[in-house]
């Protein structure tokens, strides 16, 4: 058993990291169809693990309404939406319009889907200026910096602030272009590392934790 | 006497003027022809070869600069099937350029892939807009220059289209991953031997603190493993740092909730979580349901994710992995409940919500070193030593190159580029 799920999955990722590694370094046509292929059977894997997906949701919820825990009312709401939404779809045939017309599907996904969707984005903007406040109270040298670069920025950005302070602009672009992209540079260098890394270790099994089990 | 001179002035200038049209008319007649051969010869040194380092459909087309280059000059470039070309005429234009554009030098070859001098012309015919090569079969391409009216062909030449099995222009990518490779394993090597010290990073040694506090307050633990799947590292390191969590909260008996958006890395986590709670030695108290599905919709995961915040008032939020413009929305609401927050991105964009909102932050890489940071085992340790000497070695590059590059520009030097121009390509 500890080799089934030890060293066959472990042999498997060495195998296939040192492949599609290698795959990078040929253009050869037959390499690239290895490489959709490979796509292609990753796609359906995820298709079939949705079904685990959706049966730990379904199972999930029906606990709580099974026990009545606390906001169980919420777990209800999600099955009669889930397989509302599925009865929907299944009588459409999966279609949002037939001859122009839309479907009952088409009209919970426009009317119902699409502005709950719109909504939480939305809300981003109220967050957004919620978290400015809270960083830009200028409580310590550093959260003055921020403020100052920020409240430039602003100005730079749009074309009232530039009308009233001209310098905004180019003091914004190089504020963006110098020190904003070269702390970027580096955070992202330190990430392509860090990803090398982490993908030599997995590939020759010395990281294994994200296979659970111990060290054995 | 006044009036015949001034005759005589007239008729000498007079004459110079035809003389001086004459001379023109004659050197018009006497240069014109030769200076049209000049211009309009047929390009010189052409070579048509299958194009390197690529998977085929694509040749290749070189020749020498003409003296004639220039904006009112073109070129075009010609295409027949077959190794004979009975009529030049007939050959299908496939490009068509002024002759002053379309350089070597112009071209993405790195300096040790280019097949001559930056000065020679150069055009690439690959698949698409009219023109179809096909792998193994023989074309016939000739380059034909073209002044106002006139028009001259070079002589055609053949070639065949093929597939590669190496890319030599990312040979220099190649020879990085293998040099920051081996850099890794020497690191491992000596790690083993002696210890390696590690700077303190705030954000983990926190992961007790938050842990213990939802253990007073008899409160869970949120666990999220970002946006992605378990195909990408920061999703991997996540879930690596979870099973550190799970262990924790298993010794503290606290609650522990990982939403996630995408069944696999549930499926993944779930064993993690399992084998956490066993090393801890409370496989009691592990519940399959720890680890559940939302969705893999962004903005449903994150409503669902802020109605368990607001409800359930977790003591202690993580948010490691990669996340969108969900990580905001997230992460303060997670505030506003009062709990403690730990992030962990390489998400650049999400960086400052995750630092204005949290209270510890791993940024970029310090996600990949939370597991050595955590384990302090000699691999995961040597690990980040050998992405520190990596930096090293970058920074080096990044001074050098800035140094030489600032030398250039003041100095009016050409040296210079030419290590730029090395850095440039070994990029």
């Amino acid at each position: 058993m500890i080799f089934l799920r030890r060293q066959v999955p472990l042999l498997i990722t060495l195998i296939t990291g040192i492949v599609f590694a290698a795959q990078y370094y040929v253009p050869h046509p037959a390499s690239e169809q290895m490489l959709t292929s490979v796509t292609k059977w990753l796609q359906i894997i995820g298709g079939f693990a949705l079904v685990l997906g959706v049966s730990s949701l379904f199972h999930v919820h029906a606990v709580k309404i099974r026990r009545k825990e606390a906001g169980w009312g919420y777990s209800f709401v999600l099955y009669v939406g889930m397989l509302g939404t599925i009865a929907v779809g299944l009588w459409s045939n999966g279609k949002e319009a037939v001859d122009g017309t839309m479907t009952a599907f088409g009209w919970i996904y426009n009317f119902m889907m699409v502005p709950l969707q719109g909504t939480m984005f939305a809300i981003l903007a109220f967050f957004i200026a919620s978290a400015a406040y809270r960083s830009f109270r200028a409580r310590s040298r550093e959260a003055a910096v921020l403020l100052i670069a920020a409240v430039i920025v602003m100005m730079g950005r749009v074309p009232l602030g530039e009308y009233l302070i001209p310098i905004s602009g180019d003091l914004s672009q190089w504020i963006l272009n110098v020190l904003n992209a070269s702390v970027r540079r580096a955070i992202l260098i330190g990430v392509s590392l860090g990803t090398v890394a982490l993908s030599i270790k997995i590939i020759f099994g010395m990281e294994r934790s994200y296979l659970g089990g111990g060290k054995e | 006497m006044k009036r015949e001179r001034l005759n005589v002035k007239r008729d000498s200038a007079g004459l110079v003027c035809v003389g001086m049209l004459l001379l023109a008319a004659t050197l018009h007649l006497s240069f014109s022809p030769a200076f049209a051969q000049t211009t309009l010869a047929p390009p010189q040194g052409l070579r048509v070869f299958d194009t390197p380092s690529d998977g085929g459909g694509s040749l290749t087309v070189l020749w020498s600069p003409a003296s004639y280059d220039s904006a009112a000059a073109k070129y075009q470039v010609l295409l027949s099937e077959g190794t004979t070309v009975p009529d030049l005429a007939a050959m299908k234009v496939v490009a068509e350029f002024p002759a002053n554009q379309r350089y070597v030098r112009e071209s993405k070859w790195p300096w040790w892939t280019r097949p001559t001098t930056g000065e020679q012309h150069q055009f690439t015919l690959r698949n698409g807009k009219g023109v179809e090569l096909k792998n193994g079969n023989a074309y016939s391409i000739t380059v034909a220059a073209v002044l106002n009216d006139d028009r001259v062909i070079a002589t055609p030449v053949q070639a065949t289209p093929q597939p590669n099995w190496l890319n030599w222009n990312q040979m220099n990518n190649l020879i990085l991953a293998l040099l920051f490779g081996g850099i890794v394993f020497y690191a491992i090597g000596t790690a083993r031997k002696r210890e390696i010290f590690l700077r303190r990073i705030p954000g983990l040694d926190a992961v007790d603190e938050a842990i213990g506090r939802a253990t007073e307050l008899g409160k869970p633990i949120l666990y999220m493993t970002g946006a992605h799947d378990m195909s990408d590292p920061s999703t991997i390191a996540a879930a690596v740092i979870l099973g550190r969590v799970a262990k924790r909260a298993a010794a503290y008996e606290t609650d522990l909730l990982v939403p996630h958006r995408e069944p696999i890395t549930m499926a993944v986590c779930q064993e993690i979580t399992k084998q956490a709670y066993l090393e801890a030695g409370k496989p009691d108290l592990y519940k399959d349901d720890s680890n559940f599905f939302i969705t893999s919709d962004q903005f449903s995961y994150t409503a669902a994710v802020d109605g368990i915040m607001l409800r359930k008032k977790p003591a202690a939020n993580f948010f490691m992995g990669h996340y969108f413009a969900e990580a905001l929305l997230l992460t303060e609401t997670g505030a506003s409940t009062g709990a403690i927050q730990i992030a962990g991105t390489d998400a650049d964009h999400q960086l400052p919500f995750f630092v204005t909102t949290c209270d510890y932050t791993l940024i970029g890489e310090e996600l990949y070193a939370a597991s050595a940071y955590l384990s302090r085992e000699p691999v995961q340790v040597g690990t980040l030593r050998g992405q520190d000497i990596g930096k090293a070695l970058i920074l080096g590059v990044l001074g050098i190159g800035t140094i030489l590059a600032t030398l250039g520009a003041l100095l009016d030097m050409q040296w210079p580029q030419l290590f730029l121009d090395f850095f440039k390509d070994v990029k």
